[in-house]
């Protein structure tokens, strides 16, 4: 964690800044109106790479959880905790981006598209993980237990994906894209992947100091 | 292994505890759905199949509660785990138990339902058992293993179905597909029974390895 802390602290924020001011000018000034759908379309920037960052985010929750496990370090429960957090907040955002964008183009707010499913699967699988770290209190117990929790998540991912889609299925697949809209997915993908890691990064660091201050005020407590 | 689950059977032929008060709950689930539905509507094939399997989940939720809790309430857990056998042991015997109690409760609440709900009888409908065996073996899979989770936490009763019926949204969409198929005596492709299987064996499995560091101390 030290060695990655000067770029995290100095370096990621401004990066993330920028990234991002492309990617909002790239979305709105640059790139085309899509023939089909039009303005509606460009949520789709958005969209998609919060919904890769909702996977990676389950990932790294059940890598971290495998490697606390397996090794017991403080630091991949504190950040398989912080990615599950980050990850409930862009699976958060993916919903509202698709709901946003499915009102004007298919006329509902909702539908049990597979995908769609999926996604609403994915948000109650992290909203367990983070209320079993607030309802059950933290301790090595409970870490060990979202750990499992973790594990067993990513399990299931691709078995539910089976399901829900011989389920049903409507959702747009992207065949071709201009070279214009494929850049601005890029741009687009790699700004939100700046404001994952460094989310991550503030997070990460406000758990350490929390357990530093328990740790701080054991101490006091018994020294007094 | 055995001998832990025959303890188990041992306690459970002594108080009736709990296939009793599940095959009650079983049936006022029933009964609560259909009220809720008005009769016409709850007889359709489709609307069985989904009330029998959440009928089970509900069931079998509270089943779970109970797996764990005598061992904790009494210290006992800890006893067990002193003994000199692989904690993935007491994961076998404990999965089993809850499999063979739900079975027994199925055994009775499935027919009576179909009756309640005035299914049709068809030769299809001997294919049944062996869809609910499988619904039960991986809802006892996983529900083993986060039961003895939530035993040892605060808010136990809400973090067992929090944490659980998420994960088993591929399991219950199997379930209720080919259940439907078989109840309307329509065709269904096998490859429902296939997700059920590969449901089952990845988290029995998953549940055997992983249970170890679940009960560590």
């Amino acid at each position: 964690m030290k060695k990655f802390a000067p770029f995290a602290d100095n370096i990621l924020p401004w990066l993330t800044c920028l990234t991002m001011l492309t990617a909002l000018a790239a979305v709105f000034l640059y790139v085309p109106n899509e023939q089909v759908q039009g303005a509606p379309q460009r949520i789709f920037y958005f969209h998609l790479p919060a919904a890769w960052n909702t996977f990676l985010g389950f990932f790294i929750v059940a890598g971290a959880s495998a490697s606390y496990l397996w090794q017991g370090d403080r630091f991949s429960d504190l950040l398989a905790q912080a990615a599950a957090e980050v990850g409930m907040l862009f699976c958060t955002l993916v919903l509202i981006t698709g709901s946003i964008w499915a009102r004007p183009i298919w006329g509902v707010w909702w539908t049990w598209d597979p995908r769609l499913t999926m996604v609403a699967i994915l948000w109650t699988i992290y909203a367990a993980y983070v209320l079993l770290r607030v309802l059950a209190g933290d301790n090595e117990l409970i870490a060990r237990y979202a750990a499992v929790l973790g594990i067993v998540g990513v399990l299931d991912i691709p078995i539910l994906y089976v399901a829900v889609r011989l389920w049903r299925g409507i959702h747009p697949k992207v065949e071709r894209m201009a070279p214009e809209m494929a850049w601005t997915l890029l741009v687009c993908t790699g700004a939100f992947l700046c404001l994952f890691a460094w989310l991550l990064w503030l997070r990460l660091r406000s758990l350490k100091l929390q357990d530093e201050i328990a740790a701080l005020r054991r101490e006091a407590l018994t020294s007094s | 292994m055995w001998a832990l689950l025959w303890k188990d059977v041992r306690l459970e032929l002594r108080t009736k505890e709990r296939v009793s008060s599940l095959f009650v709950l079983a049936l006022l689930i029933v009964l609560v759905f259909v009220f809720a539905l008005s009769p016409e509507q709850a007889q359709g094939a489709e609307v069985s199949a989904a009330l029998l399997w959440v009928t089970l989940l509900f069931a079998g939720m509270l089943s779970l509660q109970r797996a764990f809790l005598i061992e904790q309430e009494r210290g006992c857990l800890s006893g067990l785990l002193l003994c000199p056998f692989d904690p993935s042991t007491l994961f076998l015997a404990k999965f089993l138990g809850n499999v063979l109690f739900l079975t027994l409760v199925e055994l009775v609440v499935t027919p009576l339902s179909l009756l309640l709900l005035g299914v049709q009888w068809s030769w299809a409908l001997l294919a049944l058992p062996l869809v609910l065996l499988l619904g039960i073996v991986g809802f006892s899979a996983l529900g083993t293993l986060f039961a003895a989770i939530t035993v040892r936490t605060r808010a136990r009763e809400v973090l067992l179905p929090l944490m659980l019926l998420p994960l088993l949204v591929p399991l219950l969409i199997a379930a209720v597909k080919v259940t439907g198929a078989l109840l309307a005596g329509t065709e269904w492709s096998g490859v429902w029974l296939r997700v059920l299987l590969a449901f089952d064996v990845i988290f029995v499995v998953t549940g055997w390895l992983i249970f170890a560091q679940v009960v560590r101390e």
